[in-house]
């Protein structure tokens, strides 16, 4: 096989950094229609003009109401969330080199239902910087199965397989499950059916504090894993592939690892366990841009954002005042969509 | 024993017949489980409390029935425990049909119901009376229920029915999971009886989850938050609505909490918990 020449490596460098900048563009723009779109779909009609007329005053402006309290908050949730699962599954499957891997895999989903259905059931308050008992639970319960994770990553660079990972992994999220369910049996009728009402998933944060502080530990791990994407590519061929290549794994699996955890665990935490979107957007992505990571990260971050936003938007909308928890809606609209690429991509 | 041709009644939900099941003739029901709190509830109102011999796991009241064993709950139920306290009657929820197919096979009779509007009550006290033999009691207890709500409708009669949402579930500390009351069921009931016009009259379901749009767009002009936990205190954090200063029950103070799980649990209390709802609504008419 010929060598490349300098010329021609430039021009495929060059090449790809074209196709990645073009890609990322193409799904920045989308999730940026369809965040400036979603606050003006509602059940309510709203003007605009009314939503930004400071002549009126807030607290009789039932538009700027809707739109700000009501809607935005909603739509930025769904974008913090949506985009922190579909991160957090991509580098899960990538790591654990299975397609089946989400971010309910390695127990930080179910650390993070425990943490919440421990507050319900309770009736503890632990609010702190403005946010409400169950996020800052939830998100505890995710720190702490975070923990358990980051131990496993370190057994794995004694030389734990990537099986033994997964399957530790399993077994803890059935043993947060088991102690779920315990926790739930311990309350009562009506607090066993709040906890059943968190677990479906619910975006309707109506307080811009609890995003904040969710942005911060997704956008810490967004980083993380960029700066991981051409280490991921190699990960996922395997430890002795990456090694070969110069990769430092251990390093890199330990950060992917802890960045993928603490996407998952400030997702959950403020979205509540929101299924489907953490395992099913990270293959949609990979069958529209293919499996390099340096695409496959930044648009499942966008995409993901802008398919749970559109989810929620289905929800409040779709059903005649009557509103849909967010998961079932994941699951309608992004399984056919699924099936729909799959199919145009084999046939 | 006698193999009963129809040991069951079920007043408001299936009335298809249990065979298989033994029934002693009503009077001679005196050892009875009871697993739903309302049914609990109506049993000792009508003076059959000394015939429990166990109750469900979230029976509370009245204070006597702390004394007696659990058996489970709607979801939950202990049959071995059941069938060894050796009932001569369990009285179930409509739902537990699992329940009902092993009670059938132990040869034990069962009454089972289901919740549904606020007359469906004093029915059920009547029925239930007449299944364990106090057709009598029960008769006087579900007269004067009826009549009692009767003057509470007598009393806000003539006044405006201002609209308003009734919420049985909410996040503290924010408005997330607001769950509300719909279209049917005995809480509905319950408010219109007290005066109230249900923001949610046109959902025909019994509990909507209620997002802050739609608070909104309803605009209910009265908001009353129901409190139920049992042994523990949930903080009254009304201020959360005040993130909502165009609904005019936050711009005019008509936002309330009221405490008390007799607004639950459809038993004889439902016409106390409806005198409680309109003394909130219409204070001016008490």
């Amino acid at each position: 096989m010929p060598e490349q020449t300098d010329a021609g490596r430039l021009r495929s460098v060059t090449t790809l950094h074209s196709r990645r900048a073009a890609t990322v563009a193409a799904f920045g723009a989308f999730t940026a229609t369809v965040c400036l779109l979603a606050p003006l779909i509602g059940s309510t009609p709203i003007h605009l003009s009314r939503v930004f007329d400071r002549t009126i005053p807030f607290a009789d402006n039932l538009d700027a109401q809707v739109f700000y309290v009501a809607r935005l908050p909603r739509v930025l949730a769904a974008a913090v969330v949506g985009s922190g699962l579909a991160m957090a599954g991509v580098v899960f499957q990538a790591l654990l080199r299975n397609p089946l891997a989400s971010p309910d895999t390695l127990g930080v989903s179910a650390g993070a239902t425990l943490g919440a259905l421990v507050v319900i059931t309770f009736h503890l308050d632990v609010s702190a910087f403005g946010v409400s008992s169950i996020p800052v639970g939830s998100f505890a319960g995710a720190v702490g199965a975070l923990a358990i994770v980051y131990a496993l990553s370190l057994a794995r660079q004694r030389g734990t397989s990537t099986t033994v990972l997964l399957l530790a992994g399993i077994a803890l999220s059935a043993l947060l499950a088991a102690l779920s369910r315990f926790v739930q049996v311990m309350g009562d009728f009506t607090d066993t059916f709040r906890n059943l009402r968190w677990m479906m998933g619910s975006l309707d944060v109506a307080s811009y504090k609890e995003i904040a502080v969710a942005v911060v530990p997704v956008s810490a791990a967004l980083l993380g894993i960029i700066s991981l994407t051409r280490a991921l590519d190699l990960l996922s061929l395997g430890a002795d592939a990456a090694e070969s290549r110069g990769v430092d794994y251990k390093r890199a699996e330990r950060i992917a690892l802890v960045s993928a955890s603490l996407s998952t665990g400030a997702a959950v935490s403020l979205g509540g366990p929101v299924p489907f979107v953490g395992i099913i957007v990270p293959h949609m992505v990979r069958l529209m841009v293919g499996a390099d990571h340096r695409l496959v990260v930044p648009s499942s971050a966008l995409f993901g954002a802008a398919f749970l936003i559109v989810c929620d938007a289905v929800a409040r909308t779709a059903f005649r005042g009557v509103e849909m928890p967010v998961g079932t809606i994941t699951a309608i609209l992004g399984g056919p969509f699924f099936l729909w690429l799959l199919f145009r991509r084999r046939l | 024993m006698v193999l009963a041709a129809a040991p069951v009644l079920a007043p408001l939900g299936d009335r298809s017949l249990s065979a298989g099941a033994t029934l002693p003739s009503a009077a001679e029901a005196r050892r009875i489980i009871s697993i739903i709190p309302a049914t609990t509830e109506m049993l000792f109102a009508m003076h059959a409390g000394d015939r429990l011999v166990a109750v469900g796991t979230y029976d509370h009241f009245p204070p006597e029935v702390e004394r007696l064993p659990r058996v489970g709950a709607l979801l939950d139920p202990d049959v071995e425990r059941i069938i060894t306290l050796r009932p001569d009657l369990v009285v179930l929820y409509g739902t537990q049909s699992d329940l009902r197919s092993q009670l059938d096979r132990a040869g034990i009779p069962y009454y089972q119901y289901v919740h549904r509007g606020l007359p469906d009550v004093a029915e059920t006290i009547r029925s239930l009376g007449a299944r364990v033999g106090l057709a009598r009691e029960a008769d006087t207890l579900a007269a004067g229920l009826e009549r009692q709500v009767a003057d509470v409708r007598t009393r806000v009669a003539n006044r405006p029915r201002p609209r308003t949402l009734l919420v049985f579930g909410r996040e503290p500390g924010s408005l997330r999971d607001i769950e509300s009351s719909g279209g049917v069921g005995f809480l509905h009931d319950m408010l219109e009886a007290a005066g109230g016009s249900d923001v949610f009259a046109d959902i025909k379901q019994q509990s909507v989850e209620t997002s802050t749009e739609m608070v909104l767009a309803r605009a209910p002009e009265v908001i009353i938050e129901l409190r139920y936990a049992q042994g523990r205190s949930r903080t009254v954090d009304l201020a959360a609505w005040d993130a909502l200063p165009s609904v005019p029950a936050v711009r005019n103070h008509h936002v309330y909490a009221l405490q008390g799980d007799e607004f639950v649990i459809p038993g004889p209390r439902v016409g106390v918990a409806t005198e409680r709802l309109s003394r909130t609504i219409h204070p001016d008419a008490w």
